[in-house]
């Protein structure tokens, strides 16, 4: 309670650049019509507390709404469920004032005790969110996620349209969390009346509705007549279909009865679909806030020494494995993807020279090399991009033993440290959201080091986690000055060479004659895999 | 029919079985792709054209495809662009080494217990039997990938797997054997004349069972072959760069369409290597075993 | 009898007992953590303990399956850590496409299986005979794998006649149907020619070829129904063999059944689904065989239960 006296001047939120406010749908955008998506794994959830999945991200994106939003296809933040916001000038109080007249999918107005309900709901415990550590700034929340509290002490309904939301630090990055799944309002009454089973049967406020669901099979949206955004959704409904092949999927989009393939275009159809002129037409690619890495333990010899994990960088073949996925990726040279603000331009990385490799091998006293273990999860491509370290790394004395276990398996090997490297594809880090912050705190800083933590090298240096704590303490996420910080951050860590940056995964993905709408809403950074409610069909 | 006479001197007895095997046209085709696929393994460093785990420059297209058969590559290459001839002679290594020695363990874990249960009978021998009908409830593939993911697979992991889910079926056929073979005459016999239970055990029992143990021994190479390879297409069988038969047609399955050697030559392989295990066992059961013979 | 099948269920459910303690036993010392599978990646250690407190795991092996136990006896298979949803009604969505793939494997394993082994049977001896046995013998020795993938490409990719996976008409189910059901015809083939064998051989079909009744009404009307009966109780042990294939072939062709949720359990540790599923598997296994037993005296009144 403390830190809500502590409001002082009002910073307005006009004065952060890079917010836009208003999105031009496309002109040509008609109403009416339903469209198929499909996806190859079951679709566990749709409680936006909970769903963490490729496949339900986007769908949970179009059944609620969080008090942000991007404007659709881009990773700009735009207001959601908020009309507007304040910020104070120490970046600690920010004050929501909400929408009117916004109605849940069951017909009560939305208000601000909802909104309190929502975020005590996704940080308690009993919730099990795998998302309740995004909030961790918001004041209280050692109480809450500890049980000592059964709310969240900063978060302070003003009056039913104003929420005042107190952060026990700075964290550029807050708005951006409440954009997230994790912070959507969901209503109480609802959650109350169907338990766990909230996310079979979820009421939000979004565009879309539930309409039909057969378990394992397919699920039916619906529109919300009475969204509060004018003008959308165009489509009628989406079914998706779940448990198809992507393979399976792209023939059946070849044959009109699908619309989108959710899984993109997979590898053994890939040539054929570019070598037609017709189909390549209506392939889109775009940038993923995604990069594939190998983990180098610091914790485990000899990969504890600095010329080790350098020789490693510098004797993998990006190139090559970047072939192996048939080309559909670009080469890494940091672990920011290259779409990422903070970004370093220009940096070129180590570059793939085995002589080099071998000189800092014997620099560091083995020059007849080692042997260690590369971890993967057993789901291809992963396997065969593992054989392709292999023999790269062979090829400067390192004999690698790999391990190609279940998804669960090397997540267990890489928290407890016992991993020597780890490829992380299947696992690889998509970012929650477009910020540079996101690819730091749980897999390269101290945070995450710990006993069962994400940074799988294990790698933790004091004085860069309090750099990245000094850029997350702006109040405009991207100030250039806060970008420059990060990108300093991001060049710190390879100088120690924790991680081999191997590639950015470029998204493929097509949709059929019909469809309409801005090819970036199929790329969407952040509502991926689609964009629903801005896509409309033309015939 | 055979006779007593022929039932009592088991060495005699294989060594006709043995004569009347080789009359047989489809038990000579079993042997002869076994002695092709063993030749294969055993020779595969000499015939081999390439290094089995290496990845060649111009075994992919520049968009990574893999090359069709012909030319430098026999059988085409994989997605890696390693030559597919030499894994699959490599792979005949793992999936050879597996058969024998999973099926190997089943066997003597199978036996062991088949015969305890039924030679001591009492509660040992019911417990024996009630353990053998628990394991028989098992979805077994369930359990051999629940097995997999606890002990983290090697070559020898997966053959003790699989040995571990397949020694059921031998449990029961020598236990009933057993039994059968207890309740003789000349068991009897052996018994009120006061001979050992050790001397019964081995100078009687086991030597009559031996004919049953060669017939499932080489049925049930078939069996784990097959087994191996649902393992490794599923991922969890022999860790790779090890080429087994079954895990190349994991790597490769997603190109099935573009590039349908990868998975059908491996495929018609294990298919082979099973039928021919399944066509001697066959016939060794037919020559070797009078209860089954008169089928035909 | 009713002693019989007293002591024979009762012997089931030890079994099923067994069964679930070594699986449980199996997924304790699994080297890999629930917990975090739920808590997701940026969870603090706190987090991690609470969930780990919730869900009871942080208790000793024993006490965790007493816990597990005693809701399963009350018909309570727990919920899933991933989904959130009871596990019974995630088995029941997806039980109906299992047993319709089943069903449809039955059917196709006896409609092959007899009608090969009745044609081997009449044909005894001749080169047709041989080739049959020689054909079930590969039937017998095909990875299941191997055949659906064969199946699609040849039927749905390069001829079109069915779809290329998925689930929902008959004609979705034709391949994998086929497809699991071509190993078991393979024995069903041979069984039923020397079942078949027998069967000629009886003093009724000499007496009904004396009387001169026509060659396809003694097949049909007399020595088939008398062939096929002992094989029936045959399918009861087939559902353990199925059980095995379900987990394949439901991955090859992408069929929404109970394999596939296992399948996608295993990959993340989700412990109550893949306990269900084993459960349910094995239950289902255990009864075919009872079945299988009870059966068999009643159409072979040679076999006594015992």
């Amino acid at each position: 309670m403390k830190a809500l006296l502590t409001s002082t001047a009002i910073l307005v939120a006009s004065a952060i650049p890079g917010l836009a406010q208003e999105y031009t749908p496309d002109p040509n955008a008609t109403p009416g019509g339903m469209i198929t998506i499909t996806y190859k794994d079951d679709v566990a959830t749709l409680d936006p507390a909970i769903g963490y999945d490729w496949q339900n991200w986007s769908m949970i994106k179009s059944l609620f709404d969080g008090l942000m939003d991007y404007v659709p296809g881009t990773t700009e933040l735009r207001p959601g469920l908020a009309e507007s916001y304040e910020v104070s000038e120490d970046g600690t109080v920010f004050t929501f004032t909400l929408r009117e007249g916004v109605t849940f999918h069951n017909g009560r107005e939305m208000t601000a005790e909802d909104v309190k309900y929502s975020l005590d709901r996704v940080t308690t415990p009993e919730t099990q969110s795998p998302g309740a550590g995004f909030f961790a700034s918001i004041a209280g929340f050692d109480a809450i996620s500890s049980g000592e509290a059964d709310t969240l002490s900063g978060v302070e309904v003003v009056d039913p349209k104003t929420v005042r939301i107190t952060l026990s630090r700075p964290d550029a990055t807050f708005l951006h969390v409440m954009a997230l799944n994790f912070a959507s309002i969901v209503p109480k009454e609802a959650v109350d009346e169907f338990g766990t089973d909230f996310g079979k049967n979820p009421v939000g406020t979004g565009a879309f509705k539930l309409g039909e669901w057969t378990i394992g099979q397919r699920l039916v949206f619906e529109k919300n007549a009475d969204y509060w955004r004018e003008g959308v959704p165009y489509l009628d409904g989406v079914t998706f279909e779940v448990g198809q092949e992507p393979i399976v999927a792209l023939l059946r989009l070849q044959q009109g009865e699908v619309d989108v393939p959710g899984d993109g275009i997979p590898p053994a159809k890939f040539q054929e679909v570019m070598g037609d002129p017709a189909q390549a037409a209506r392939v889109v690619e775009g940038g993923q806030l995604h990069t594939g890495y190998i983990t180098l333990n610091v914790g485990i010899e000899p990969l504890d020494k600095l010329e080790v994990r350098e020789a490693i960088n510098m004797a993998i073949n990006k190139e090559r494995i970047t072939q192996i996925i048939n080309g559909r990726a670009v080469p890494a040279t940091q672990p920011l993807p290259p779409s990422m603000p903070g970004y370093t331009e220009g940096y070129a990385g180590f570059a793939f020279d085995v002589e080099a490799a071998k000189a800092k091998l014997a620099e560091a006293g083995l020059a007849d090399g080692f042997s260690t273990e590369l971890y993967v999860m057993n789901t291809d491509p992963n396997p065969r991009i593992a054989q392709a370290i292999q023999q790269d790394l062979k090829a400067i004395g390192v004999d690698v033993e790999i391990r190609s276990l279940a998804q669960a398996n090397v997540i267990e090997a890489g928290g407890a440290g016992e991993a020597p490297m780890i490829w992380s594809g299947g696992m690889a880090w998509i970012a929650d959201f477009p910020d540079p912050s996101n690819f730091y705190g749980p897999i390269l800083g101290c945070a995450g080091a710990g006993e069962g933590g994400w940074n799988w090298s294990k790698f933790c240096d004091e004085s860069i986690d309090a750099m990245a704590t000094e850029a997350d303490s702006f109040t405009d996420p991207s100030a250039s000055e806060r970008l420059k910080m990060w990108s300093d951050v991001y060049m710190k860590v390879m100088e120690q060479a924790p991680w081999v940056p191997v590639f950015n995964e470029q998204r493929y993905t097509m949709k059929s004659e019909r469809m309409g709408g801005d090819d970036a809403l199929y790329v969407d950074p952040v509502s991926i895999p689609v964009n629903y409610d801005y896509v409309f069909v033309t015939e | 029919m055979a006779d007593v006479a022929d039932l009592s001197s088991p060495r005699a007895a294989t060594a006709g079985a043995l004569r009347r095997l080789m009359r047989r046209k489809l038990a000579l085709l079993g042997l002869a792709i076994i002695v092709i696929v063993v030749g294969g393994a055993v020779l595969a460093p000499w015939i081999a054209p390439f290094e089995p785990d290496e990845q060649l420059f111009d075994g992919l297209t520049l968009y990574g495809e893999p090359m069709p058969p012909g030319g430098a590559f026999l059988m085409g290459t994989d997605l890696l662009g390693r030559d597919l001839f030499t894994r699959m002679l490599y792979g005949a290594r793992t999936s050879l080494v597996i058969g024998v020695v999973a099926n190997g363990v089943a066997l003597v874990i199978g036996t062991l217990v088949g015969v305890l249960a039924g030679f001591l009978r009492g509660w040992v021998g019911a417990v024996l039997m009630r353990f053998t009908d628990l394991m028989m409830a098992f979805p077994a593939l369930l359990l051999a990938i629940c097995l997999a993911a606890v002990f983290q697979p090697s070559l020898w992991i997966v053959a003790m797997v699989i040995a571990l889910v397949n020694w059921v079926q031998t449990a029961r056929v020598v236990y009933t054997e057993t039994t059968s073979l207890s309740e003789r005459e000349f068991i009897a016999a052996e018994k009120t004349l006061g001979a050992s239970s050790a001397r019964i055990l081995f100078r009687h029992i086991l030597p009559h069972l031996v004919p049953t143990l060669i017939v499932w021994g080489t049925l049930g190479i078939s069996v784990t072959v097959l087994l191996e390879a649902t393992l490794s297409f599923l991922g969890v069988g022999v860790q790779p760069p090890t080429p087994s038969w079954g895990n190349i047609i994991f790597e490769n399955q997603t190109y099935f369409q573009a590039a349908p050697w990868l998975v059908f030559i491996p495929g018609a392989a294990i298919l082979l290597l099973a039928l021919a295990f399944n066509l001697v066992g066959d016939a060794l059961r037919d020559v070797l075993d009078p209860t089954q013979r008169g089928n035909d | 009898m009713l002693g019989y099948l007293t002591r024979r269920l009762v012997q089931s459910a030890l079994i099923l007992l067994g069964v679930s303690f070594i699986t449980f036993l199996l997924l304790y010392v699994l080297p890999a953590d629930p917990v975090r599978q739920i808590a997701g990646r940026s969870a603090t250690a706190q987090t991690v303990e609470n969930i780990r407190h919730q869900l009871g795991l942080d208790q000793p092996l024993l006490v965790q399956y007493w816990r597990y136990l005693s809701g399963l006896v009350q018909g309570d298979m727990g919920r899933s850590y991933l989904q959130k949803t009871e596990v019974a009604t995630l088995i029941a969505s997806r039980l109906p496409a299992t047993l319709l793939l089943m069903l449809g494997g039955i059917v196709c394993e006896l409609l092959i299986g007899l009608t090969l082994g009745v044609v081997a049977a009449v044909f005894r001896g001749r080169p047709l005979d041989q080739g049959l046995m020689v054909t079930s013998f590969v039937a017998v020795s095909a990875p299941q794998f191997v055949v659906g993938l064969l199946l699609l490409y040849l039927f749905a990719v390069q001829l079109g006649w069915f779809p290329i996976g998925g689930y929902g008409t008959f004609a979705h189910l034709v391949l994998p149907a086929i497809t699991l059901g071509i190993m078991g015809s393979g024995w069903y083939s041979r069984m039923m020619r020397s079942s078949m064998v027998d069967v000629l051989r009886q003093d009724y079909i000499r007496t009904a070829r004396a009387k001169g009744l026509t060659r396809r009404r003694i097949l049909l009307r007399h020595a088939l129904p008398n062939a096929i009966l002992p094989i029936i109780a045959m399918i009861g042990i087939d559902i353990g063999i199925f059980m095995g294939g379900i987990v394949v072939v439901e991955s090859v062709f992408g069929w929404p059944g109970i394999g596939q949720l296992a399948w996608q359990a295993i990959q993340r540790v989700d412990i109550p689904v893949i306990m269900g599923v084993t459960m349910v598997s094995a239950t289902a296994i255990v009864l075919g065989n009872l079945l299988a037993d009870l059966i068999t005296p009643m159409i072979d009144p040679r076999i006594k239960l015992r």
